[in-house]
């Protein structure tokens, strides 16, 4: 009786794992069967590299898009990365018990909250404030960047805390032992032994950023031209799709898709990038 | 001459008193170990003497440590007391870093950037714990890939390259086989010509081997200090006589 129900309960978990893996999969062959053939059609240099989007004249050029994403994904970085890491040591190394109560359900909220409010507050507040500072129309690469930044800044936080809380107190008491300061302690001995966690905060930060789609759509002009400057508009690879997949039809309708795969390409190369380090973090 | 001069030295841990009522004097260029039971105070007088015990929350001490003439806990700069009071820990800690950049690490915090002086120092400090034959050539692999008797002269080297006026070390034996061991113990006999050391150990042949003047611990309190051949053939005390013949401990 008891290997009968045991043998059941297994096939339910194995169902389970089934269930997630049969997702990624079907993901894959739906986005390659619908998008591979349209780029086939369209011809790989020119879809991939093809510098106008222009659906009407029949012209699928995504590279603008291409570059849209990784500008803004870096901006994003760029801003995101040395906030959040800075608060990470604070929190990790200098925060008084009072203060850490406040500050980590705060940076926990900060993850929750979805990206649709996230681009209110872009459209709201950051819009009207590059618009005044900058001149434009304030929706543009800028903008896209620091509210990207805004919110990878819990995935790079609480990653980079937690890998700095683990790194052995020894570390941190032999170099000042040696006579070193307690910020050159932090900085020199104890962030260098977490650099591996650190790394994979920031790439699962980029995974983030780049698959973003609501936020930046509202706050990023989303003109399909190649971006030229700061404070001009973008349009990135997620906002391509959301924008036009409602009317499109044909091989529009599959040109969108093309650039899902493209899409779906980078986060691969991202997500093994995040194994790869992971290993050698682990060993 | 007197390295270190303790006097009526108390140390609480909120309501625990670690320490009580201390009073030594440390000669320079000797070796000087602490022994004893475990929790019986020695460890943590020996972070006393370089403050490392101000990491330890709700830690307070009483009474004076003067170094030379100065007193530690007054108005002196702590990191420029660890540069002159150096420390190597129980278990071996090298940074993750390459063996290069372990040793070179004390001396750039000091402010040497000169690839020249660099270089000179990481050799010098190397030889002097008898390992730069051994990883000379490896200077820029990551010095975790030593083993653990490597490591620790590393970390006495590193400790080295910033040049200490005392060496303090924490039971710097103990994760250590014996033939490594032994080379530590060597290691500190030659170094004891340049510098004061003083070492905790829970190996009472050890300190019987290597040093010139022991102290016996015992909850707190320091039972006995002396010459080491005296302590260990006639202990004045009767609880250092216990321990030492192996009645407790």
């Amino acid at each position: 009786m008891r290997k009968y129900s045991e043998n059941i309960m297994k096939i339910v978990f194995l169902t389970a794992a089934c269930v997630s893996i049969i997702a990624v999969i079907l993901i894959c062959v739906f986005l390659f069967a619908s998008g591979v053939p349209a780029i086939k059609e369209i011809g790989v240099s020119d879809f991939l590299l093809g510098d106008s989007w222009k659906p009407n004249q029949d012209l699928y050029g995504v590279f603008p898009m291409i570059i849209g994403s990784v500008y803004v994904t870096a901006g994003a970085i760029l801003i995101g990365v040395p906030i959040g890491l800075l608060c990470a040591v604070f929190m990790a190394r200098y925060c008084p018990k009072g203060l850490y109560k406040v500050l980590k359900p705060a940076v926990d909220l900060l993850a929750g909250i979805p990206s649709i409010v996230y681009g209110f507050f872009g459209l709201m507040v950051i819009v009207p404030l590059v618009q005044g500072s900058l001149g434009g129309s304030g929706k543009c690469l800028l903008t896209s960047s620091v509210l990207l930044g805004i919110m990878i800044l819990p995935t790079i936080i609480s990653v980079s805390e937690s890998n700095i809380r683990a790194v052995p107190e020894y570390y941190y008491e032999g170099s000042l032992a040696l006579g070193a300061t307690r910020e050159r302690s932090i900085f020199r001995a104890v962030l260098p032994a977490a650099k591996m966690g650190i790394m994979a905060g920031i790439i699962l930060g980029i995974g983030r950023a780049i698959g973003e789609t609501m936020a930046v759509v509202m706050v990023c002009g989303n003109q399909a031209i190649m971006p030229d400057g700061l404070t001009n508009g973008v349009r990135t690879l997620t906002a391509n799709i959301v924008l036009e997949m409602g009317y499109a039809s044909g091989l529009h309708r599959e040109a969108l898709i093309s650039t899902a795969v493209v899409l779906f390409v980078f986060i691969l190369i991202i997500n093994l990038s995040f194994m790869a380090l992971k290993r050698r973090a682990d060993r | 001459m007197d390295k270190y001069t303790i006097e009526n030295l108390e140390l609480f841990y909120g309501d625990f008193k670690a320490l009580k009522n201390i009073n030594m004097k440390i000669q320079e260029k000797e070796i000087t170990a602490f022994i004893g039971p475990s929790g019986c105070g020695k460890s943590t007088l020996l972070k006393t003497l370089n403050r490392m015990n101000d990491l330890v929350e709700g830690c307070k001490i009483t009474g004076t440590v003067k170094l030379d003439d100065q007193d530690i806990y007054g108005k002196i700069d702590v990191n420029l007391l660890r540069k002159r009071v150096g420390m190597v820990f129980q278990k071996p800690n090298p940074f993750p870093m390459s063996i290069y950049d372990n040793i070179a690490y004390g001396p750039r915090t000091h402010g040497i950037h000169s690839k020249a002086k660099l270089n000179e120092i990481v050799e010098k400090s190397l030889r002097d714990v008898a390992i730069w034959d051994e990883v000379k050539d490896r200077l820029n692999k990551s010095a975790l890939g030593m083993s653990g008797g490597q490591q620790q002269r590393l970390c006495i080297a590193r400790a080295l390259a910033v040049e200490p006026e005392v060496i303090l070390m924490d039971e710097p034996t103990s994760a250590l086989d014996p033939i490594s061991t032994s080379k530590i113990e060597e290691l500190a006999m030659d170094l004891k010509d340049r510098y004061t050391i003083i070492i905790v150990t829970h190996n009472m042949q050890q300190a019987a081997r290597i040093s010139d003047k022991t102290a016996f611990f015992l909850l707190g309190e320091m039972v006995e200090f002396d010459k080491t051949e005296t302590l260990f053939s006639v202990p004045k005390d009767k609880r250092t006589e216990d321990y030492i013949t192996g009645r407790f401990g």
